[in-house]
């Protein structure tokens, strides 16, 4: 087995042994992005030079046997949204070509602090707005699994980086399904943490109220290990929480005998694929085989989640990207003749069709003498979803369903209609709007193409998600397998 | 007021929006320094202020803590639940596309401020009072219009800003003189803002209509912005009136516009009319939680707040007997109420010090356009010199005189002395018999001397000085008492 092919549980031994030093893991990474970097594409922008460095800062650290935690000396992939000081950061839009932030995200600062390395930034749908990771600003991803197949999105760059042993873990942000959703097409473990678990500052803003960063990783373990570093109260947002973060790993191997399992009617929705239909009724009688109890529940807003999630996020995000104007950073349109030309001209060529679809949904949503009819019923909605969580959760511990109703689809397939899109995301966004916690674990293959499990647990109860998503992947062991990709250069 | 009416047949409506930069250290939502006059352009800024991608803003609890103190100040009611909101424009000088500020749950309403004109008392009604961050600002490269290039300096970006709205329910220009100058005591006796209408750190917009006496509705309203003095807010309001009085009588209609008030010209100008009226698209701030004032706070802020300028008058009416008018001028201004005070304090009768204060010393601080605070003449030269009047050492018209050279001076003491010099006792033999009279009332401070207390001395020569009416040389009466007692 290849140093890149491993988890960082696994690497964490190997470098605390002298087995293999953060250089030579490091290389063994860069030296696989350079043989199969081509066909996924997953980059943005590798950061070699930062890497080795970070990599011999690391081998020192782990020398003096000092401030060793088990991310020192572990080659992570970021999603571009997060800002990486001195680094390129464009969250995979024209816009913002060649901005350089003077600051990092604090999710960077803590992994840095830690002694990770970081292999460069991920490319992604352009402001993290996408299912496919076609509306990168830059170029498409390709699926690890199958090259005419798309990732997933928007953090298509991160979940294909991990699946082709790209990077052993990496970061992503999921706003309505941006890590769980191509994690499962990915045959990856993408982890949406509840709403300020993690903090925001330094996360290029899509829809503040839906923004979350986390895991992506290829096992529960190191979605455990990730998510403790990065949880936790940070001064600089306000809107992360000072709930304690609990040690994910105490609780991890407890297993789900007695444990109650709701399993959502309104989850299996029209248009799900039959064989990803049944990964999910095999996962939910192999969790019940672990001694958990099975039960139906009830969350009946689920069809509105999706409508009223496409108002919400449009609308904070016309008003999020109003900043990127050409007047202090980024692309700024050349020949225009005033302000407003100036205005109009820089957005218009520096944004994306489907960025300025959801700023034009979302300034219409907002403007005078619709707000009511549309954002402020649209949080009416969320309230409503939030209802059914709690309500459900008033049953069980926590909720399991697909994440995706499909597999990964072939490039192209969807671009043309952008409510077949949205629709990829029908199972992942009611977490978002519910501010509860959610995973996406593979659950099996169809036509060679993974399925995901997705399992949601209450709001700030990641233990509980990962410890059912543990017990799932010891018991299915889906964990062992790997992407061509990954294999083939092995 | 009668001349008003030859004017206009109308009533007049005024409201008013005045905003106050809160005097803190720090900016609204980031750590930057909010010192943005002096700072070079753009030294204070941050990732936060600069709106740079994936920055997060901060609440400034003393900014918070400054707006609710405001409007405690003006009898608002503050409700438990409060948030911020985004309101979102296009413009160069607002760096993230909005401004933050505070839409439908501001920290305050239902509030009012009285204030005198012409010796009467009224009461405007304070809408709100909330709190939002200042912009940037813009520095054209010649005429706006012509402008090739601009340049932007976001020092003053994210300076805490609070907008204190006012109830339709000011009628004449007076009135609204009289109502911001009233704010801006109230802002200034509280210490949240330095009430400096040209540097802009208190600035002030009209909302101006007239409607026919006896009507119901509102007239259509005019926004009057860019007045940065109490006269050109006068004036302003009162061209407004005339402007709008003469297209009304030609039968024409006005159109809901805002205009801008040209000093130089003396004249209102078009700026933007309704149809061009942006919509903010008002929204909850999602990066920042909403707040929940505790009453516990509110008490806490509330047990904080000075004495404003109208108990003052009343009490500077009760206890010095002043006379409405003169403790309503004297109360205007925080620094002019102290020093009046500190005079008395240091021993000038009331009507004297207020007499001087607002007659001669007023009228040299106007042509100067001084504060009270930064002239030469301090509360004790005051006092020494109404002393000088009041035992009949210097007559009224040299204490004019003499006023006016400590005025002019950088230090006021030569002239003083040189007052006081003019009819100084000197000599031994009638500082004598001070000394003896001194020695025979003070026993005790007399002993204590003996017994080694060198502060009863100074005591003993205190005495002297009041018995001489100020008149005797200190020197020659120190030396002679020493020699008397030992």
């Amino acid at each position: 087995m290849k140093p890149y092919q491993r988890t960082i549980r696994d690497l964490h031994e190997m470098l605390l042994d002298r087995e293999i030093s953060s250089v030579e893991l490091t290389e063994s990474v860069l030296g696989h992005i350079d043989a199969v970097g081509d066909k996924t594409k997953a980059y943005l922008l590798v950061t070699r030079e930062l890497a080795l460095r970070q990599a011999k800062a690391a081998d020192d650290r782990l020398r003096a046997k000092r401030d060793i935690t088990p991310l020192t000396g572990i080659p992570i992939a970021l999603k571009d949204v997060l800002c990486v000081k001195d680094v390129v950061s464009t969250a995979g839009s024209k816009i913002l070509n060649g901005f350089t932030p003077p600051y990092s995200a604090t999710v960077v600062d803590r992994l840095e602090a830690e002694g990770a390395v970081f292999l460069g930034k991920t490319n992604c749908d352009e402001f993290a707005m996408g299912s496919s990771n076609e509306n990168s600003g830059y170029w498409p991803v390709h699926n690890p699994w199958g090259l005419d197949r798309v990732p997933g999105g928007s953090s298509g760059g991160s979940a294909a980086a991990v699946a082709s042993g790209e990077a052993i873990a990496a970061l992503g942000s999921d706003t309505g399904g941006s890590i769980r959703q191509p994690a499962a097409l990915t045959g990856t473990v993408g982890m949406k943490p509840t709403y300020g678990r993690v903090s925001r500052y330094g996360l290029i803003a899509f829809a503040s109220s839906l923004d979350q960063i986390g895991p992506m990783t290829r096992d529960v373990v190191d979605s455990a290990l990730l998510l403790q570093s990065i949880a936790g109260h940070d001064p600089l947002d306000s809107t992360s929480s000072t709930h304690p973060v609990p040690d994910y790993l105490a609780t991890l191997r407890n297993g789900v005998k007695g444990m109650r399992l709701g399993v959502p009617k309104e989850y299996f929705v029209t248009g799900m694929e039959p064989a990803v239909e049944q990964a999910i009724n095999d996962a939910i009688r192999l969790l019940e085989q672990q001694g958990a109890a099975i039960e139906e529940v009830s969350l009946p807003h689920s069809d509105v989640a999706l409508p009223a999630y496409y108002i919400i996020a449009p609308a904070e995000a016309s008003s999020n990207l109003a900043r990127y104007d050409g007047v202090r950073y980024g692309y700024q349109a050349e020949g225009a003749k005033n302000l407003i030309e100036e205005y109009m001209m820089t957005r218009q060529q520096g944004f994306g069709a489907e960025v300025k679809r959801r700023i034009m949904l979302g300034t219409y949503a907002l403007s005078s003498g619709y707000y009511d009819a549309y954002y402020l019923q649209a949080q009416k909605v969320r309230t409503l979803i939030i209802e059914d969580f709690k309500r459900a959760f008033e049953k069980v511990d926590a909720l399991l369903g697909a994440t995706s109703p499909t597999v990964a689809f072939p490039l192209g397939a969807k671009t043309q209609d952008p409510v077949a899109m949205y629709l990829n995301d029908i199972i992942t966004i009611p977490a978002n709007l519910g501010n509860v916690c959610g995973i996406s674990v593979p659950c099996g293959l169809a036509d060679g193409l993974p399925i995901g499990l997705q399992v949601i647990a209450p709001g700030f109860r990641e233990e509980t998600m990962l410890q059912v998503a543990f017990a799932f992947e010891s018991a299915a062991d889906f964990r062992k397998l790997q992407s061509p990709l990954m294999r083939a250069a092995a | 007021m009668r001349a008003l009416e030859a004017v206009t047949p109308y009533e007049v409506v005024v409201g008013l929006e005045v905003h106050a930069q809160v005097l803190t250290q720090s900016k609204m939502f980031c750590w930057c320094s909010t010192n943005y006059l002096e700072a070079p352009p753009n030294a204070n800024t941050c990732p936060v202020c600069l709106g740079l991608p994936g920055s997060l803003p901060v609440i400034n609890r003393k900014a918070v803590e400054a707006t609710i103190r405001t409007a405690l100040a003006l009898n608002c009611e503050i409700p438990e639940f409060s948030k911020f909101d985004r309101k979102n424009y296009f413009y160069p000088d607002l760096p993230k596309g909005y401004q933050i500020s505070q839409y439908d749950l501001p920290f305050s309403r239902h509030g009012h401020l009285d204030f005198d004109v012409n010796g009467e008392t009224r009461r405007c009604g304070i809408t709100r009072v909330h709190l939002e961050e200042d912009t940037g600002k813009l520095q054209h490269e010649g005429a706006i219009e012509q402008a090739q290039s601009s340049l932007v300096n976001f020092n003053r970006a994210g300076v805490p800003l609070m907008e204190i709205v006012s109830e339709p329910d000011l009628r004449t220009a007076d009135e609204a003189r009289e109502y911001v100058m009233r704010l801006r005591a109230i802002l200034q006796y509280i210490g949240v803002n330095n009430g400096d209408m040209e540097s802009g750190q208190l600035r002030c917009d009209a909302n101006v209509s007239l409607r026919p006496f006896g009507q119901k509705e509102f007239g259509t309203k005019v926004e009057v912005k860019n007045m940065n003095s109490f006269r050109a807010i006068h004036r302003a309001i009162e061209y407004e009136i005339v402007r709008q009085t003469e297209v009304l009588d030609a039968g024409g209609r006005l159109v809901q516009e805002t205009r801008g008030w040209n000093d130089a010209r003396g004249l209102t100008v078009s700026q933007r009319t309704k149809e061009f009226a942006e919509d903010y698209r008002y929204f909850p701030e999602p990066d920042l939680p909403p707040l929940e004032v505790s009453r516990e706070w509110v008490a806490e802020i509330r047990s904080t707040l000075p004495e404003l300028p109208a108990a003052r008058r009343e009490r500077l009416i009760a206890t010095l007997g002043l006379s409405p008018y003169d403790a309503s001028v004297l109360t205007s201004s925080k620094p002019m109420a102290e020093y009046f005070e500190e005079t008395v304090r240091l021993g000038a009768p009331a009507k004297a010090a207020a007499n001087w204060i607002l007659g001669d010393f007023s009228r040299f601080l106007n042509a100067d356009h001084k504060e009270i605070q930064d002239a030469s003449v301090k509360p004790a030269h005051l006092q020494q010199l109404i002393a000088l009047i009041d035992s009949g050492v210097i007559s009224g018209k040299m204490a004019k005189e003499t006023f006016e050279a400590m005025y002019r001076a950088p230090d006021p003491g030569p002239a003083l002395t040189a007052a006081k010099g003019s009819s100084q006792i000197s000599g031994d033999a009638e500082l004598a018999g001070i000394v003896d009279q001194v020695i025979a009332e003070n026993e005790k401070s007399v002993a204590d001397f003996k017994a080694g207390k060198a502060q009863a001395l100074k005591f003993l020569i205190g005495q002297g000085m009041k018995l001489s009416r100020g008149r005797a040389n200190p020197q020659r009466l120190e030396a002679l008492l020493q020699e008397k007692i030992s």
